[in-house]
């Protein structure tokens, strides 16, 4: 195994992924499986190779002009959440 | 006269001449979905009521001699879509409550083009998965036989398209999830160039890889359905602004003169025989129209697939972040905080592969680890492209099978997700490297008493969707195999 169980839960939690107690040893047999796997790319020789950054080696990242091009469409968006009040998303209680 | 089994073109060419109407064409595809859809799996929304008002406003657009160029033909979209007012789910348990507000611009288009939306097809979960067994709808079953996958991760829309339950269905492909479908279920499926094909209102998986493209049965008609797709669209950054060519009328472009690279990494261990005949037979026929054949070389290509696993695990844990139970989406019940409201509604929204893969990405981003994984896979992708373009010197095409086998079982690569992974072998550089890639069918092999289809696979360089076009039009005019259709679900 390249990964421990208390890899996985730290990676979990970093991820916010609640993983069931039974379902752990799944997943730390196919996280380390996968990471083995992807360890063969250790041996490539890529000294010099310049990490490709974007699939088009020419393109730019565009600017437009600094206007105001939505509309307000804030109360469509909000029918998708399960919990809103006077437009504001509701999450549990953050500060005390 | 069946009309299912018509292509594209002469469902458009029959509309626009008033042989039929594209109100009688819905129903009677809506009649097949009712029928022949929920044993297949094959759609997660049918839109029955959409459709008829689509088919009705192209109608009377018809009747005035008006219309797009597609006007009353039924389409489907892969559920990973956003469509306005319509439940766009991703086949996810995490999505399974949302109703898009807007519509992704190739919605946008193949609704100016006239279209007429039938509903939306399931798919692996967040379009992670190469057989369509993720997503939180269950399994696709191939309509070539039901005991098997129809690949993935637009399973949905290559089960539709086979079936004649529509002419043509959107995809998408991050690493083969168009042509490797096409591939197992005799369909025609083009991946674009990254940037060709807007993804604005595609829900993202690896953004740097993902690509919009169609399942169709015929080349002309992907032709057709990428002209009414593709183009600039200023609301996605990584849309190309570049002239869209007139595929149509390029595929006529003779055989004659083609240069077909064959490159020996795309022929090793792990290819079935009996798919590698079929592609070989595929590669002298093309050699007695006159291209020529050529030996190429792509000797990191074997570094794609755990190139892959890095690269779209990392971008997927990253855009899978939104998911957070706030805005949209799962929520889980009486969350005690935040943390708990993140943590649970995000392990019940999202199935184990697709959690598999936040955790994998979510590895090889962090601290520490970062070099070792991320950039030296951006390093090993570098070479890979740089394999692609050196042959693109010297060849127009670079030709090899889509999947390694014919379809699989269902449930037979579930237990390993590296047997599974490696499914995509053949596809997944030409993602790695932003190119077009084709699948076509190519024959047949004989399996467990069943017929099943084999595809094969041409890659070309950047914005070499036409050449790839006409190739393949020209391979179709000279033979049978993308005619076949499956056994129950033909005229």
């Amino acid at each position: 195994m390249s990964l421990t169980r208390s890899q996985v839960e730290g990676i979990a939690h970093l991820a916010r992924l609640e993983i069931a107690e039974a379902q752990m040893p799944v997943y730390v047999d196919s996280l380390s499986k996968i990471i083995d796997f992807v360890e063969q790319l250790a041996a490539a020789d890529t000294d010099g190779v310049e990490p490709m950054a974007h699939p088009l080696a020419d393109q730019v990242q565009r600017l437009r002009p600094d206007e105001v091009t939505e509309t307000d469409r804030r109360e469509k968006f909000q029918q998708n959440a399960s919990s809103v009040a006077a437009g504001l998303y509701l999450v549990p209680k953050v500060i005390e | 006269m069946s009309l299912h089994t018509l292509t594209v073109a002469e469902l458009a060419a029959g509309l626009k001449a008033r042989r039929f109407s594209s109100l009688d064409l819905t129903l009677h595809f809506l009649g097949r979905i009712e029928r022949l859809a929920p044993e297949l799996n094959a759609f997660v929304t049918i839109t029955a009521d959409r459709a008829l008002a689509d088919a009705r406003a192209a109608d009377e657009k018809l009747a005035k001699g008006q219309g797009g160029p597609l006007a009353g033909v039924p389409i489907a979209h892969k559920d990973i879509f956003c469509t306005d007012g319509i439940l766009t789910t991703c086949s996810s348990k995490m999505l399974s409550n949302f109703v898009a507000p807007y519509d992704a611009t190739v919605v946008e288009r193949w609704r100016a083009a006239g279209t007429v939306l039938l509903g939306k097809t399931n798919m692996d979960e967040f379009a992670m998965g190469s057989s369509n067994e993720t997503s939180f709808y269950g399994p696709v079953k191939n309509p070539w036989d039901h005991k098997r996958v129809p690949g993935g991760s637009s399973g949905g829309s290559a089960a539709a398209v086979a079936a004649c339950l529509a002419p043509a269905a959107s995809g998408t492909d991050t690493g083969g999830s168009i042509r490797q479908p096409a591939s197992l279920t005799n369909l025609t499926g083009i991946k674009p160039t990254y940037g060709r094909v807007s993804r604005y209102g595609m829900i993202a998986f690896a953004s740097s890889l993902d690509q919009a493209g169609v399942l169709t049965r015929s080349a002309e008609d992907a032709a057709l359905l990428l002209q009414a797709m593709a183009g600039y669209d200023p609301r996605d950054s990584t849309c190309v602004d570049a002239p869209v060519p007139d595929y149509a009328a390029e595929l006529g472009t003779p055989l004659k003169g083609l240069r077909v690279g064959i490159a020996r990494e795309f022929f090793g261990k792990g290819l079935d025989p009996a798919v590698e005949k079929c592609v070989r037979e595929a590669i002298d026929l093309l050699k007695r129209e006159g291209a020529i054949i050529k030996d190429v070389s792509l000797p990191s290509l074997p570094l794609s697939v755990p190139t892959y696993y890095v690269v779209a695990p990392a971008e997927c844990s990253s855009n899978l972040s939104r998911f957070d139970g706030v805005r949209f989406g799962h929520r889980c019940e009486s969350p005690r905080d935040l943390a708990d409201l993140y943590k649970r509604s995000r392990g019940e929204g999202f199935g184990a592969e697709v959690k598999r893969r936040i955790m994998t990405g979510t590895y090889v981003l962090s601290a520490g680890y970062y070099d070792a994984y991320y950039l030296k896979a951006q390093k090993c992708r570098a070479l890979i492209a740089a394999d692609f373009a050196r042959a693109f010197g010297e060849v127009d095409v670079v030709l090899s099978p889509t999947a390694p086998t014919a379809a699989f079982g269902i449930g037979a690569k579930t237990g390993d997700p590296i047997t599974m992974y490696l499914n995509d072998i053949y596809t997944i550089g030409a993602n790695l490297a932003g190119l077009p890639a084709i699948s076509i069918p190519c024959g047949f092999v004989r399996e467990g008493g069943s017929e099943l289809p084999v595809g094969l696979q041409m890659v070309g360089p950047h914005f070499g969707e036409s050449r790839l076009l006409s190739v393949s039009h020209q391979y179709q005019l000279l033979t049978e195999w993308h005619k076949r259709i499956p056994e129950g679900y033909g005229p």
